[in-house]
């Protein structure tokens, strides 16, 4: 793409009427110019602001943009520089509400989590038992635990079952019924992976209700929760975990074979420690996929204030539905200055706004797990993939 | 794997053992393997007999569905229940595309032919954490922040466009109201209305769409752009002449893998839409429309019997959607040879 580039030399040795190139000098002034013609523009109207600047700015600029070159270069180029400033719009557009979100969240979300009440970072340390009304305390240890938990649970059932099938699509569905048995697997992976998330909580809920007798069809529990997101999890770790099997030369196996090592021996100590670096980190991404899943958990594991560690009886509260829960609370009401803990008589502040904030510091203890898991993810593909399939 | 035991029992060993162990981690293995592979086919099988045995009673009792969804009205149906949020759904997933495409296909250009070749992967990341962020997050950030925001752009849009006709008829087998104008109606204080969900699931969409199509603007044959530059044509026009062309159809798919994913988002729609049943196209008013998963999602808390049969029937129908959206997207991919 850099042909496009030529030298500013020959555009100033030919003819005006020739001149293919303007100097990039021209398209800053003109930028400039937008920006100020925009802000004029917004001062006379009285709504002057930094976003209607830019936007209008950006606005003027295509315009001004094609007209300028439009007389200078012509209409092709014109075009051609309306199309690029286009395209980078459209991803300035995209960069917009990802850094408005963060922001918001880092800024609204860090304020309560530093907050003062009772202590700092007691966000993170406290649960919401006997937290009542608009009590600015209570934390989110329960749902992290819940969240860590549940999430846990939906690897160990999906990692060995997402594995093997890769393993299976990539070692042996080679020939015969086990090559269609791959192709409908194949086709399966793909139907999983369009699953509505929603839907998938209706299979767990359904599945164990079904089991259950007629007068306990309101029990909930974690592992109801697991076996939902894991339909969501296998299919992420197939695909990512075939992808990477198929990455292994088959010179390794052959040569494995060839010293006469068993076809399983061969998968586990040549095909998987080759690929190591890429499950895991196909692993780890699904991982942070399904750990922000929140539709399938509300319809499985409901929500409760307190610590619960056990993922096969009661309710369990999770980072996700928290936020829901905490957002649909909206404003509390203060009749006094100060809430009461009724469990351990300890006194809050009243806070109008404590539920939307918490809801805020709760998605930004959600973010920072699932960047973390990201970033954890680019760290093993970055140090420890082989060097050749770079 | 019988011709294999075969020859290995044919060929009396001394190391009976070890060969005995080598076997059993083959069959063991492969055992494995291939059970995994089944049990995809068990786990599909299962969702959709539980989801079908579950909204069983709703089907049977479709004369008589006494629970609150109900809601005592008449005329109640499997059919006039489910409709207006099919109805909701789709148009929320429709507007989402309307405003995920073109930025898609823009940001996929500006990466694959614009940006610098060494930042193009660090922007492309950059997309790829939209995708990473969870969807509650977005409806909170939706439903608290860029709801008030969006409000005076509602308002401009309500008093310009909204008086003129932009959308013709309306919907004449379910008798819905008369549509004039798609911004047109009364939209009301906080804004929490089809069109704020519908920018919040676009936003969400939007990775989607732009990974597969970036993939596919990278696989434009090398040559055909250069021979296109050769011949004087501007970047614009390699992109017009080549690259789209080359990647109709894998836009299309993206697209429709896109669409797949707007159609059963739930947070979004759940936390910014105030929900209503309605076939209006009105997306600026309040409390007109919903969608199937974001009635699940608020529902299903108090429902139980006939009424939990009837939201899992209407969740059955969106599988059913999605299912049938994805394959066709699936197979316009594989049509093109293009790997998502």
């Amino acid at each position: 793409m850099s042909t496009t580039t030529s030298p500013e030399s020959t555009a100033q040795a030919v003819r005006p009427t020739d001149e293919r190139r303007l100097p990039i000098l021209h398209l800053i002034a003109m930028g400039a110019v937008a920006l100020v013609l925009a802000a004029v523009i917004l001062a006379v109207l009285g709504t002057l602001s930094v976003a209607g600047v830019l936007i209008l700015g950006y606005v003027l600029h295509l315009v001004l943009a094609y007209v300028y070159s439009r007389i200078r270069e012509g209409r092709r180029w014109a075009a051609d520089r309306v199309m690029s400033l286009a395209v980078i719009g459209a991803f300035a557009i995209a960069m917009f509400p990802l850094l408005s979100l963060l922001w918001e969240v880092v800024i609204r979300g860090g304020a309560r989590v530093v907050a003062a009440s009772p202590t700092p970072f007691a966000f993170w340390t406290s649960d919401m038992s006997g937290i009542i009304g608009g009590a600015d305390a209570g934390g989110v240890l329960h749902a992290t635990i819940g969240t860590l938990l549940i999430t846990l649970w939906a690897s160990i059932i999906s990692i060995p079952v997402g594995l093997f099938t890769a393993i299976f699509l990539v070692e042996y569905a080679d020939t015969g019924w086990r090559r269609t048995l791959g192709k409908g697997v194949t086709f399966l992976i793909d139907v999983m992976t369009g699953i509505p998330s929603i839907v998938a909580g209706l299979f767990g809920l359904a599945l164990f209700l079904t089991f259950m007798p007629a007068d306990d069809q309101s029990m909930r529990m974690g592992i109801m929760g697991s076996v939902a997101l894991s339909l969501l999890m296998i299919p992420t770790v197939v695909r990512s975990s075939e992808e990477m099997l198929r990455l292994v030369p088959m010179d390794l196996r052959e040569a494995a074979y060839a010293l006469g090592v068993p076809k399983w021996l061969t998968i586990v100590r040549v095909v998987l420690r080759t690929a190591i670096a890429g499950l895991t980190t196909g692993v780890t991404l699904a991982i942070a996929r399904v750990i922000g899943e929140t539709a399938p958990l509300l319809l499985t594991v409901g929500m409760v204030t307190g610590i619960n560690w056990n993922m096969f009886d009661g309710r369990m509260a999770t980072l996700p539905t928290f936020i829901n829960q905490q957002y649909r609370s909206g404003s509390a009401t203060c009749l006094n200055e100060q809430v009461t803990n009724p469990i351990n008589g300890e006194v809050y502040a009243c806070s109008v706004s404590t539920n939307i904030d918490r809801a805020w510091a709760a998605a930004l203890t959600l973010i920072i797990i699932v960047m973390v898991l990201n970033v954890v993810a680019r760290l093993i593909s970055h140090y420890f993939s082989p060097k050749t399939g770079r | 794997m019988s011709t294999t035991d075969a020859a290995e029992e044919s060929s009396s060993s001394a190391s009976t053992l070890r060969r005995g162990g080598r076997r059993f981690g083959d069959s063991l293995f492969s055992v494995l393997s291939i059970g995994s592979g089944l049990l995809i086919f068990l786990t599909l099988a299962a969702v959709a007999i539980f989801l079908t045995n579950e909204s069983v009673p709703a089907l049977l009792a479709s004369e008589e569905l006494a629970g609150f969804l109900s809601n005592a009205e008449p005329d109640f149906s499997l059919i006039s229940y489910t409709a207006p949020y099919i109805f909701g759904t789709i148009l929320a997933a429709a507007l989402a595309l309307a405003m995920a495409i073109p930025v898609s296909l823009g940001i996929a250009l500006f990466i694959s032919h614009y940006a610098p070749r060494r930042m193009a992967a660090g922007l492309g990341y950059m997309i790829d954490l939209l995708a990473a962020v969870p969807s509650v997050v977005y409806g909170l950030w939706g439903g608290i922040w860029l709801v008030p925001k969006l409000e005076p752009l509602y308002t401009l849009l309500n008093e310009t466009l909204g008086t003129f006709p932009t959308w013709p008829g309306f919907v004449p087998w379910v008798g819905g109201e008369p549509v004039v104008a798609l911004f047109a109606g009364d939209p009301t204080a906080p804004m929490n209305n089809l069109a704020s969900a519908s920018i919040v699931l676009a936003v969400m969409v939007l990775p989607i769409i732009t990974a597969v199509s970036r993939e596919v603007f990278l696989q434009t044959p090398r040559l055909q752009e250069e021979a296109a530059l050769a011949l004087g044509a501007t970047r614009f026009e390699v992109v017009k002449t080549v690259v789209l062309p080359f990647g109709r159809s894998g836009v299309v798919a993206a697209s429709m893998l896109g669409l797949g994913r707007a159609l059963g988002e739930t947070m979004a729609v759940l936390m910014i839409l105030a929900p209503g049943a309605t076939f209006s196209f009105h997306i600026l008013e309040v409390g007109r429309h919903q969608s199937i998963a974001a009635n699940i999602a608020s529902r299903q808390a108090e429902a139980s019997g006939v009424d939990m049969s009837l939201l899992i029937f209407t969740g059955l129908v969106l599988f059913v959607l999605t299912f049938i959206i994805n394959a066709i997207a699936r197979w316009i991919v594989a049509r093109s040879g293009v790997k998502s």
